[in-house]
This record gives C-alpha cells, structure tokens and sequence, in this order.
C-alpha cells in the first residue's frame, strides 16, 4: 500500500520531494524534545495546490497525515504516532506579500519566524512573537502551537498577530478563514485553528500583522535576596500601570551556574534575579525603567543594573538566552516544563519545585517568564540511570499538578502534543474533552489528520509520555552528549 | 411563528428554577423579543448548574432557546427561526475570582459592564471592553455580540483578551476552555468561538479576561478637517509614528453631529480624527505635542486637547456612537465594514457616494484599525425607504469585497432583514462554521437561524 502511495506522491512532487527510505526517514522522527515517531513517507510541496493533493492522495490510502515546519517543537506536535505521511512546509518559504502602509503580511507556513523580522525591519517593522527557537521555527508551527515568547506579556502571543489562513481539509479542499483585519465575519474560525497543534487543518497561507519598534527600550536587571522579593516586585510593577514588554526570572542557583559558564560578572549569591524590559515613547520608557528601579529596591533589591545602550542590553539579556545551554553542561540530560501558574503564586510553586525536587534527588533550575507566570522547570538528569528517568518522568509530572492545583494549566506556549495528552483530565472534565473532541471531529472527522495528539489516549492514563525520549537520549549518550532543547 | 410553552411545560420549568424566576406574562416577555419574536417565557436561573438543568428540559422538550443578558443587543443578527425560551443569565452577576496581582479575573456572565467597570476601577484596573449600551450591557452580552470598543486600537478586541470561559452546552451539561492564567495553549480555544456568536453555540455562564492596569492621565485630542482626505491622511501619520493612542477614531460630519458632546463639542460640517491616549503627565504632554505637529502637518483646520473635563464625556459619548446613530432615524441601518486602514480613501468615498444615490443620509464613524461602522439613516420608515436601504446595503457589501474585506449590516430594521440578509453574501467559509455549529449544537437548540449561514 505505501509503495504504491509512494509512487503517486512521487509522481505528483517529482522525486526530490519524496523520502521514504529508513536512513532518511531517521532525520524526521524527533522534534525539539519528548518523544520519537516515525513517518513512513516524508514529501516536501511547494504549493497549497500540491498540499490539496497530497491529502486527497493519503486519504486514498487510509495514511494519517501529520504537518511539520522546523522540528523544533517540544511537546511532540510534530511527529507521527501512527506512521503515514509527514509534510514538511520547508519548501513553501516565501513571504508572499508585505504591505507596509496597514502593516500586513502574507507568509507561507515555511517563512522561519525571524526572516520575516528582517525582512521587515528597514521599515521600523517587525513580527512580534518571539519564541526563543525563532531563528529555526517556521510561522507555520508557530500558528500550530500558538507560540509565545519571552515579550507575549505586552505583545501577546501568535494567535493576537494572525488574522486570516488559507487551509486545506482532510478531503484536500482549500478554504480561507479570518481575513487582513480580525473582524472575520461569523464565528472566529481563525482564533480557533491557530493553537490546534495539527488536528483540525493544514495551514498554507498565513496573514499577520507587522508591529512598529518602540522608540526607546529600557532594560534592566535586579537582584533579589528571594524569589518571594522578585515576585513582589513582578506584581508591584504593575500596580504602578507598567506591562514590561518582558519580565523574565531566574533562580540563584541557576543564575550561579550560568556565571560558572558565562563569568559575565552575575552574582553567584542571590536567591533571584529579574531580567525587565520596557519599552515605548522614550519619555515612558525612562519613567518606567525609574518606577521599575523603584519598584525593585522598595522589594529589597540589592542592585539594580540599567543598561546604558544596547551593548550593555545585550549582556544582561545573554545570561537568560545561554541559560539552557549552560545548565546542559551540568548533567547528560534536562527536561524542561511549561507549566503555568497566577504569577503571584510564584513563591509557593518555587518552594515545591525545589522541595519535589530535594525529595526526588533532583536539582531543578528555574529560568521563566515571571511577568505571565509561565514556569519553564528544568530537571537535570542522567538518563542510562533507568531509575532516575522514572523519577524525572515522576517530578515533572508533580511538578504539573502542582502548577494546576494553584490555579494554573498545563501548558503555556509548548502545546500539549504527545507529551501531555494523557495529564489533560488534569484541566479539563471529561464534558470540557468531549466537546474539544467534537470540535476536532467537525474538522478531522477520519482522525487521519495528526492522530495521538492533544486528547488522552487512555492508555497511560495520568502520565507524561516521554518515555520515548528518555531511551532515545539514553541510546545518544554512547555517542556524546546531544545540544540541550531551547524552550521559548 | 407563534412560539408555544404549554401550561405543562411552565409548571416543569417552574419547577426548575422556582415560579419568581420564570415569566410567562406576554407584556414582560416584550423586553425578550427578538426582531418582534416574543418567546413563550423566560427562565431566570440563580446558578450555572441550575441554567444547565433548564437547557436540559429544553433540549428534553425540543425547545429553541435564546441565551440574553442586558436585552441591549438583541437584534443583531438575521430573526430566529424559532424561540420558545429565553436563558436570562442576569442572576448570575458575582465576581467569581479576582486577584489584581495576576492580571486576571473570572466573572459570571450576567454582571453588567458599568458594575464590572467600577469594581476594577478600586483596584486601578479594567478590561478594554467600553462598548455601547454600557448601562444596561452584560459581560456575557457584550462578549457573545462581538462588539468592539473604540480602545481595540491599542487593546484589541475580545479575542485578544478573552482568557477563558465556561458554558452550558446545548446537551445541557458545564463546559469550559481556557484557564484564569494569560498564556496558555491547553486544549482548543473554544471561547474564542463565543466571540460574536450571538449565542448560538452555547449559554455563557462566566468569563475569564486579562485585565489592564488604569493609566495615571487619560486625554484626547480632536482634530477637524473640511474633507475625509485629511482626516484620513491624519490617521496614516499617527500609525507610522511612535504614538501608540488608545483609541483613534475618523469621525464624519454626520457623525459627530451625533457625537458631539456640551463638554467636548464638533463642528457638524468637519470631519474628525479623535485620538485618546493615556500614561504619565509627562508622556500624555508629549501625545500633545506630537498630536497638535501632525495635525498642523497635514492641514488640520483646528486640533484641540480634550483635557479632564471633558474627555471623560466626549469618551462615553464615542463609546455610544452605535445606539447614539441608530436614534438619529427611525428606519436606521447600521453596517460593519472591515477593510485595512489604507482603503479608507476609497471605501468612505464609495460608501458615500451609494448612499447619496440612494437619496439616504450617511454617516461614518471608522476605527484607526479598520472597523468601519457606516450608519444609513433614512428620513421615514415605509416601504420605499426599506427598499432603498436593501439596495444600499447590497452595495455596501460589494463595497468590502471589492476593497478585500468583509461586510455585515449588524444593526437594522427587522423588516430589512426579508429583502437582504445582514451577514451578506455566503461564502467558503460559512460550510466550516456549519461544521463547527454542528460540533457544539446538532440540534439546532441556541438561536437557531439567528447566524451567517442559516446557522
């Protein structure tokens, strides 16, 4: 049967646009983290049309359907968990219009996140959310998984840039929703679509707005004696009406190690640092880098460093960016998490990250968007040792019910994929999950278009799945370590 | 249709929810109907749970029911093909969370707007959701009616700052999505959907939102010009400099004549560009500044700071423009016309140019962002003006589409409503919403006929 769908497809693409042998199906068989799944056929379209036929051709077949952009997901959105047929969107790269006078844009779901950025930016432009992997991930997978980005707390996240989509269906027709405003008449289609991790449609056209770069930015870092200071400080801030257009946080521990690595010249001795951000008119961003000061040292801040220019910005801002490639060098794995949580709750869920992890054998780093209360927990680990993967599978699994019990979710911009599918019941009620199913079924009514994702199986009922990636990481440690996954 | 609630069934639905709460006298049913369509009762339920039991009953009796909160919007929409029971949600009106430390806050769907307003105004905070008819307004309401808010310009609209939701389903049981935290991609976005749905999805019951820390200073500056060309030349400037107002609104002469207000007056034969915008003194002085350069810079007649006296007024004056255009005629359609901003030009032209061949009085009222409201007023209400307001209102979508855009005529006579149908010409995309109505309720309970499509 897949010889035969082979042989179509390559007819349909030519050649160059059909894998199907093992060495290279081995390539797209993992994404950023979390688990391994293996396509049988790997096709490359390069137009919405070729798209249209290669769902009608896998429909003929009965061949689940799974889209990717970069692979640099970290939930598993990506991968099949039924074989089939992998579309990669690298081909359909173009941004295909830009309109600068009503800041638009029309991309194809290839366009890498920050092409479009410079493409753009000799207009004062640019595109707003920012994932972390933004110089590999395609807008494409950023419209899958709704990405957000350490300055979503001003700009919001993807779903607040996208106005319209062109989208095929599982039998291959071709459809828009939303439009170049996001006053889409009737029900709000496209809010839908974007964040439905692969289950509902195929995205190949997307429509997004362009925002205008601040006139002045303002960063600043400040150091705590306590997480509990920090977020005292976080929700202060914005009594005094400011939204940072990004407040990052990073525990002592961590920040000592990132020092270890960097020797930047970051205190090896705090209990917190704050990483902030304001931007705007330059008269609000000078008041409001003076309020944050403020702010921070009525909270006990020992020191507050304000960049003088964009050098110095750079450095404080370095610290967080390397942070998960310093805290690789601290043991053969990590697992980071996305829980979320009302961000003044904070103190309590960094007291039972650090006591889950004490009691689990764990040093866990925290290195996350404080200013929306997205935790980005990360537990080191090795492993070849089979009873420490249990135990990290474990914390992180407590370390998510923990964030759901304080009022938070799951899942801040990682999606919920194939990692967590199965904590879902966490959230919501089996009545919540049945409709979210319908919804999917209203779309995906064959359940070929990304199967295994999103919804519980109810196979591992109430657990993380990354079995998977354990053994995979397990298997790459004979050979040397692997490069830490950068989450957003 | 004559709607049908036999004595039987008023028994079980009072029953349901206790004899006070149910009407079933036909003059208090008057403030349910739905383009003249007065249904059999109205249920008042005291809790979500007690709201699901009598979707329930409902769905158990094959019974078409109309979620409402304030009645303020009701008529939006094409007339329901049946409606047996209203869902009134107006006893479910507490603040079910709040912490103004996290920015979020989680409220029953029948609190009023202006009450919510001012319970987060004690805690210096709001929700960018100034939307008209804001006194007698719900939340629920005003979410499910997908009204924009002059503010959308910096703010959004809805969707933007919808975090969650919970709703009875049309099967009659409790159902959320979403969460009380601002980022979060667990599971579908199904409130989003709520967003306009004019309650034909399932029955709000509470909604969670980000919410806004209040600015220190809030001002406007007005700006007149003796031709929609500067106006519109006036907004461009603004959108390419580093000023990011609020709110920025075109205002035409027959507009602001219904805008106008005693605190904060504009001149009836000028258009406008009404800017608000918020912050410290210092940064509020330089919008100023800025405002009154670009304003001379493109030949504005005269440009004017509306200080805090009279921006308060002028503000809740802007954010009533709807209901203040539909008083100015009897017969008075009010369309929605959602175009990128760099159409304006040949948009307002062409929309004005229609109706003046029609013989119908217009008036304009365009957010900097695209959203352009065009009022038709005709004079009478007879025969003669309902078919010129058919005609205008075919053209007007005409209008959109041949600018890239989207048209629908959210407020207007019920009678309009047989010669042309409010949601415009179908399209692709109405099979998916098909789908998605489908999904949510196969039956045809919420609203039936109410939506795009038929839906």
């Amino acid at each position: 049967m897949m010889a035969k769908l082979i042989h179509e497809l390559e007819a349909l693409l030519g050649v160059d646009a059909v894998l199907s042998r093992l060495e290279d199906l081995l390539l797209y068989e993992y994404d950023g983290s979390v688990e391994i799944g293996r396509p049988e056929i790997v096709v490359f379209p390069r137009t919405t049309h070729e798209v249209s036929q290669i769902v009608r051709l896998a429909r003929s077949h009965g061949a689940p359907i799974v889209g990717r952009g970069a692979g640099t997901g970290l939930s598993g959105g990506a991968l099949p968990r039924a074989g089939g047929v992998m579309i990669v969107f690298a081909r359909m790269n173009r941004i295909l219009e830009v309109d600068y006078e009503n800041q638009r844009a029309v991309v194809q779901p290839g366009v890498v996140n920050t092409d479009l950025t410079r493409a753009v930016e000799h207009a004062g432009l640019y595109y707003a959310p920012d994932p972390s992997s933004q110089k590999a991930c395609t807008i494409g997978g950023n419209v899958a998984e709704n990405s957000g980005g350490p300055h979503t707390l001003a700009y919001g996240v993807t779903a607040n840039h996208v106005t319209g989509l062109e989208v095929v269906l599982t039998d291959g027709e071709i459809v828009r929703v939303g439009g170049m405003t996001s006053d889409a008449l009737g029900y709000d289609l496209c809010g839908l679509l974007v964040g439905s991790e692969g289950t509902m449609v195929l995205v190949t056209e997307i429509s997004v707005k362009l925002s205008r770069k601040a006139e002045a930015v303002k960063t600043l870092l400040a150091v705590f004696e306590s997480v509990a200071e920090a977020t005292d400080a976080v929700v202060d801030i914005t009594a005094r009406a400011i939204i940072p257009a990004a407040c990052e946080m990073m525990d002592g521990w961590t920040l000592a190690r990132i020092e270890d690595y960097l020797q930047a010249g970051f205190p090896r001795d705090c209990g917190a640092i704050l990483l902030i951000e304001v931007e705007g008119l330059a008269e609000a961003a000078a008041e409001q880098a003076q309020a944050v000061t403020e702010v921070c040292r009525a909270h006990g801040a020992r020191e507050v460093r304000v960049a003088r220019n964009a050098r110095e910005s750079e450095d404080l801002w370095r610290g967080r960016k390397t942070a998960f490639g310093a805290m690789g060098r601290l043991a053969p794995s990590s697992y980071v998490l996305d829980g979320v949580i009302p961000r003044s709750k904070l103190p309590l869920a960094m007291r039972r990250i650090e006591e889950l992890g004490r009691e689990n054998g764990f040093r866990i780093g925290n290195i996350f968007h404080a200013g929306d209360g997205n935790l980005h927990p990360l537990i080191l680990f090795d492993p070849r040792d089979g009873d420490q993967f249990e135990r990290a599978v474990h914390t992180a699994e407590e370390i998510l019910r923990c964030c759901v019990e304080l009022g938070g979710t799951l899942t801040g911009e990682h999606g919920v994929g194939m990692e967590k599918n199965e904590l879902m019941s966490l959230v919501y009620s089996p009545a919540d999950l049945e409709l979210m199913g319908r919804v999917r079924d209203a779309f995906n009514p064959e359940g070929t278009l990304n199967p295994g994702k999103v919804f519980p199986t109810g196979k591992g009922c109430g657990e993380i799945r990354i079995k998977g990636k354990l053994e995979k990481q397990a298997a790459s440690m004979e050979s040397g370590p692997g490069e830490g996954a950068a989450p957003q | 249709m004559t709607p049908i609630v036999s004595a039987a069934l008023m028994a079980r639905l009072e029953a349901l929810a206790g004899a006070a709460n149910i009407v079933f006298h036909p003059d208090k049913l008057q403030a349910y109907a739905v383009d003249a369509i007065v249904p059999g009762a109205a249920a008042r339920p005291e809790s979500a749970g007690q709201a699901a039991e009598i979707v329930r009953f409902a769905a158990a009796e094959k019974l078409a029911v109309i979620p409402v909160g304030g009645c303020s919007k009701l008529g939006m929409g094409q007339p329901p093909s049946r409606y047996d029971l209203a869902l009134d949600l107006t006893r479910l009106d507490r603040i079910a969370h709040y912490d103004p430390g996290d920015l979020t806050l989680s409220v029953d769907a029948g609190m009023s707007v202006a009450r919510l307003a001012a319970l987060l105004a004690e805690h210096n905070q709001f929700i960018p959701l100034e939307a008209p008819w804001w006194e007698q307004a719900t939340v629920g309401g005003t979410v499910a009616a997908g009204v924009d808010s002059p503010l959308r310009q910096f703010y959004g609209t809805t969707r933007d700052f919808i975090i969650g939701a919970e709703f009875v389903t049309a099967a009659g049981t409790l159902a959320k999505s979403g969460g009380r935290v601002v980022k979060n991609v667990t599971g579908y976005d199904l409130h989003k959907l709520a967003v306009g749905s004019l309650g034909t999805l399932a029955a709000l019951t509470r909604v969670n939102f980000r919410t806004f820390p209040l600015a220190q200073s809030r001002r406007g500056f007005l700006a007149s010009f003796s031709q929609a060309g500067g106006a519109i030349e006036l907004r461009k400037r603004i959108a390419a400099s580093p000023l990011t107002p609020a709110s920025l609104e075109i205002i035409s002469p027959e507009a602001a004549r219904r805008i106008s207000a005693a605190h904060a007056p504009m001149d009836a034969s000028l258009w406008h560009v009404l800017a608000g915008f918020e912050g410290t003194e210092t940064v509020v002085a330089r919008y100023e500044r800025d405002l009154a350069r670009l304003g001379e810079a493109v030949g504005s007649a005269e440009g004017r700071v509306v200080g805090e006296a009279g921006w308060p007024v002028l503000r809740a004056r802007l954010r009533e423009a709807i209901p203040l255009l539909l008083a100015a005629s009897p017969a008075a359609a009010v369309c929605r016309v959602c175009v990128l901003p760099g159409k304006f030009d040949e948009v307002f032209e062409t929309l004005r140019a229609a109706a003046g061949k029609l013989s119908l009085q217009s008036a304009i009222l365009a957010r900097g962002t695209g959203a352009v409201y065009f009022a038709l007023l005709p004079e009478r209400a007879d025969e003669d003006a309902l078919t010129r307001l058919a005609q205008a209102g075919e053209t007007v979508f005409k209008i959109a589409a041949a600018a890239g855009g989207q048209a629908s005529i959210p407020w207007c006579p019920v009678e309009l409503k047989k010669k042309v149908s409010v949601w415009g010409p179908a399209r692709a995309d109405f099979a998916l919403m098909r789908r998605v109505k489908n999904a949510f309720d196969p039956a045809g309970l919420f609203a039936p006929g109410r939506f795009a499509g038929g839906l």
